[in-house]
């Protein structure tokens, strides 16, 4: 096992190193005024250029250029946004929650759903229930997800007036911000409306989740199905299917443990997904998520802020692929090899 | 709609489903005491500062001057009368130099998280105020850049010589020259008064540069909190000295959408929208949740060309350019019918108003024949600039500007249409890039001069908010004789000139002035369109069903 999480980081190393490679070259990339890309400041007057150009070392050779746009980042100081002339960081510390919080309810919920369906599915497959889960599951990963929002908004928020189109809580809900994630701040708040924020957030948050959850949950769906129906097609539930366990003993004991284990790798894999479909999601229900702002930033050709935009979501892709690559592996000792 | 059932029962099972329907439509609490007499706003754009000395977009202007700040002096909105507002009296001298203002002592400022007032509002934090503007030694005189658009473009350093307490509740005004348009410049959403005392404990503090971040004012609100592309947060003054505002909370949520805000407009997120599309005002209308509030407004939409670049410089090709477009089609494609046809830039509810300006004519042979003259007989190729945002005076630029390529193919004129984000638009226009501009103008006065200097004098050039690039000594010489003399039959006499001599120069083509729509949810009353500025949210409150 050490071995195998060596040769991980190993690996890991040199794709930040390609990561930050990249994201070091965008600042010289971009259109525009190498100072001002780094910088994010909109007027530099000619004494701000010169002390900005020792302080970035663009005075300096290339090599340690980067070497200083490494410290820089590892300082946390990130330049400053185009648009709002704030520190990107800073902005970023209060996006990412609102991301992490929808994408993780999604990808909750597809697994709530998903994998029980999958298993109903595989279980009697030929069957009408089979069927029609396979059929739904086929219908909802091909849906565009932009429609498939929209058409949701259209029916329970414009059509139905249940629930709002839009945000994260009713805008006259004040909730004092403390860690970011809603459901979390409005618990820990001092607040004598609690109760009814609470329920309003959940509202808020009920057809983002939904639209979100859409994709992965169809992808768990076949995935679950396939992986059962495989090992049931393995020689050792055969086996303990002639030592005369019944289905469900054979199921539960030998069949769920051997297929669900791939569903592991599979969260890492879904992840890198999700954060692009999150994107979609938040600019539909004016989610005010990371991916919102970075799409804004791009039509806003604000640099700064899309160098710092990607650095962060493909850190956030890169290690939880890391992560659940090494779980899986904890799991599974075969896959330890090669 | 059949496919829309089918899809929704997936992912969730049906009995999940009716669940949730039950739990979202059975058990609707009982709102909050805060929620329920809060308003929200749904404001199309996030404000630029929260100082209006420092901002012109009516966006801005919108969320933060009535609502934070009083002024010296308003205006009636329904008469254009002068009215108190923090100064109860005035008297002007003779000679029309100094104007002498007798304060409120009764008024306090905002009590907030960052700020507790220790006096009453006096007469230094009028010269506090003013100073700021045109005291170059003045502390905060440079914060924000120094930039004060709206007093750089009516040449108010050039004007008031001094402001000075004379004692806490007496401030004099003096000015270099007479100008009968001194008074209705103090009525202006950008003449608000701040409080010298917290800008003292700034520079104690050493953060100078949250004055404008974080307001402190007199007026019916105060700043609570501000996410930015989010929301503004504003709560009530109990204090207030009108007394009698009704929300205890007041949201701004920022929809840039269109389509967005109407959404939540028809979902009850939003109590008023400003500026609905023209186009989809119908729909609205029907509606019963919701009424249509329409006024008439001080604004005008224009073609301004840039006078300085050839062959704009000519008058025959401006002229020619003029004759080309077929306007009444673009009040009906653009306006969908809701505008009145400009004869010139002062719309016809101003009392300088030329009622003797010929009727813009329309006709691309004569237009033809004009560019032949003026040695283009094969026309040319140019730009015409349209801003990339939708304003009252101009509600779709981009697609007036198609209809004008068309027009201009006729007299084979060659057009290409250009647009950046608004920000650099307005910087390269301010560094007259441009060869043409479709903008316009909405006043912050019901004085006439306000659509005269502020877009086309020789000042407003410098400043850069004169998108004609025009500076004409003739034209200059007349608007300033209308500053001289309080009396407004001369005023008149020369503003109906001034407007003959546009008419002839034609340095732009006026297009338009637009009716003022807003959208609220029939549940609210006490909200009516202001014609002269931002929009006051003071009396709105929410009727309980």
């Amino acid at each position: 096992m050490t071995r195998y999480l060596l040769r991980r980081l190993f690996l890991m190393a040199f794709v930040f190193l390609a990561l930050s490679l990249l994201a070091f070259s965008l600042s010289y990339l971009f259109p525009g005024d190498i100072v001002q890309n780094l910088s994010g400041l909109r007027q530099i007057d000619d004494s701000q250029r010169q002390q900005l150009i020792s302080y970035y070392q663009l005075d300096h050779n290339i090599l340690q250029q980067y070497l200083a746009f490494l410290t820089r980042i590892a300082h946390g100081d990130w330049g400053q946004s185009f648009a709002s002339q704030q520190p990107l960081l800073q902005e970023i510390q209060l996006l990412l929650p609102a991301t992490l919080e929808l994408a993780s309810y999604a990808l909750l919920l597809s697994f709530v759903i998903g994998i029980p369906l999958g298993i109903v599915a595989a279980f009697k497959p030929d069957s009408f229930v089979g069927k029609s889960i396979s059929a739904i599951a086929m219908v909802g990963y091909s849906l565009p997800i932009f429609w498939w929002g929209l058409l949701l908004i259209m029916f329970f928020s414009l059509a139905l007036g249940l629930l709002p189109s839009a945000g994260r809580i009713g805008v006259l809900y004040e909730i004092p911000h403390s860690s970011g994630f809603m459901l979390y701040d409005i618990l820990l708040a001092d607040i004598d409306y609690r109760s009814e924020a609470l329920y309003n957030a959940l509202q808020h948050l009920l057809l983002p989740t939904i639209v979100l959850a859409t994709f992965p949950t169809t992808v768990m769906i076949s995935f679950v199905r396939d992986a059962m129906l495989n090992v049931w097609e393995q020689n050792y539930i055969k086996t303990a299917r002639a030592k005369g366990l019944n289905r469900g003993q054979v199921l539960y004991r030998h069949g769920l443990r051997n297929a669900l284990l791939p569903v592991i790798r599979q969260i890492g894999l879904q992840f890198s997904t999700l954060i692009t479909l999150a994107m979609l999601t938040e600019v539909i229900f004016s989610w005010p998520g990371i991916g919102r702002w970075l799409i804004d930033s791009i039509y806003q050709r604000n640099y700064p802020a899309i160098q710092a935009g990607l650095l962060v979501i493909s850190t956030m892709v890169i290690t939880i692929n890391m992560l659940t690559e090494i779980l899986h592996a904890f799991f599974n000792p075969l896959a330890r090899r090669g | 709609m059949n496919l829309t059932i089918n899809n929704f029962h997936y992912p969730m099972s049906r009995g999940a489903v009716l669940a949730a329907l039950l739990l979202i439509a059975g058990c609707q609490p009982q709102l909050p005491e805060t929620a329920r007499s809060g308003l929200v706003y749904c404001s199309e754009g996030s404000p630029e500062s929260f100082n209006p000395q420092l901002v012109t977009s009516g966006t801005t202007i919108d969320i933060i001057s009535q609502q934070l700040y009083d002024r010296l002096v308003d205006i009636n909105p329904d008469n254009g009368d002068i009215i108190a507002g923090l100064a109860t009296d005035w008297q002007v001298s003779t000679d029309g130099t100094s104007y002498q203002f007798t304060l409120r002592d009764d008024v306090s400022f905002h009590t907030t998280r960052y700020f507790s007032p220790g006096r009453n509002f006096n007469a230094d934090d009028v010269v506090f105020t003013f100073n700021r503007i045109t005291d170059p030694l003045h502390p905060f005189h440079l914060q924000g850049g120094g930039v004060y658009p709206y007093f750089q473009s009516v040449d108010w350093a050039g004007l008031v010589k001094q402001v000075e307490a004379i004692d806490s509740s007496t401030v004099v005004f003096e000015l270099q020259r007479p100008d009968s348009s001194f008074l209705s410049n103090l009525t202006t959403d950008f003449a608000a008064i701040l409080s010298a005392e917290y800008g003292q404990q700034l520079l104690a503090d050493k953060q100078p540069g949250q004055i404008d971040r974080l307001p402190i004012g007199t007026g019916p609100f105060r700043f609570r909190e501000y996410q930015k592309d989010i929301l503004v947060r504003l709560y009530r003054n109990n204090d207030y000295w009108r007394g009698d505002t009704q929300p205890e909370q007041l949201v701004f949520d920022i929809v840039p959408n269109n389509a967005r805000r109407m959404a939540k407009l028809f979902t009850h997120e939003c109590d008023i929208v400003s500026y609905p599309r023209v186009a989809e005002l119908e729909l609205i209308a029907a509606r019963p949740d919701v009424t249509v509030q329409e006024s008439t407004s001080m604004n005008v939409g224009f073609w301004a060309f840039n006078t300085q670049k050839p062959p704009f410089d000519q008058l025959a090709v401006r002229q020619a350019l003029a004759m080309a477009i077929n306007r009444a089609a673009i009040l009906q494609a653009v306006y969908y019918g809701q505008a009145t046809p400009a004869y010139g830039i002062l719309p016809p509810t101003s009392w300088a108003y030329n009622d003797g300006l010929p009727a813009p004519v329309y006709s691309p042979a004569k237009a033809r024949t004009l560019l032949a003259e003026a040695g283009y007989p094969n026309g040319f190729t140019m730009d015409i600039w349209a801003m990339p945002v939708q304003r009252l005076y101009n509600p779709n630029a981009l697609k007036m500007a198609e209809l004008m390529q068309a027009d201009l193919a006729q007299i084979g004129v060659k057009a290409n249409i250009v647009s950046y984000e608004w920000n650099s638009f307005r910087q390269k226009l301010g560094n007259f890039e441009h060869d043409s501009v479709l903008i316009g103008w909405a006043a912050d006065n019901p004085d006439p001069d306000n659509f005269f200097r502020p877009l086309l004098s020789c000042a407003a050039r410098d400043s850069g908010s004169n998108r004609a690039n025009w500076c004409d000594p003739l034209f200059d010489e007349i608007i300033s004789k209308a500053l001289l003399t309080a009396n407004q039959q001369q005023r008149r006499a020369l503003y109906l000139t001034a407007q003959q001599y546009l008419h002839q120069q034609q340095p732009l083509v006026a297009i338009a002035h637009s009716q003022r729509f807003q959208a609220i949810s029939s549940s609210v009353s006490g909200v009516t369109i202001n014609p002269y500025g931002g929009i006051s949210l003071q009396h709105a409150a929410r009727v309980e069903p």
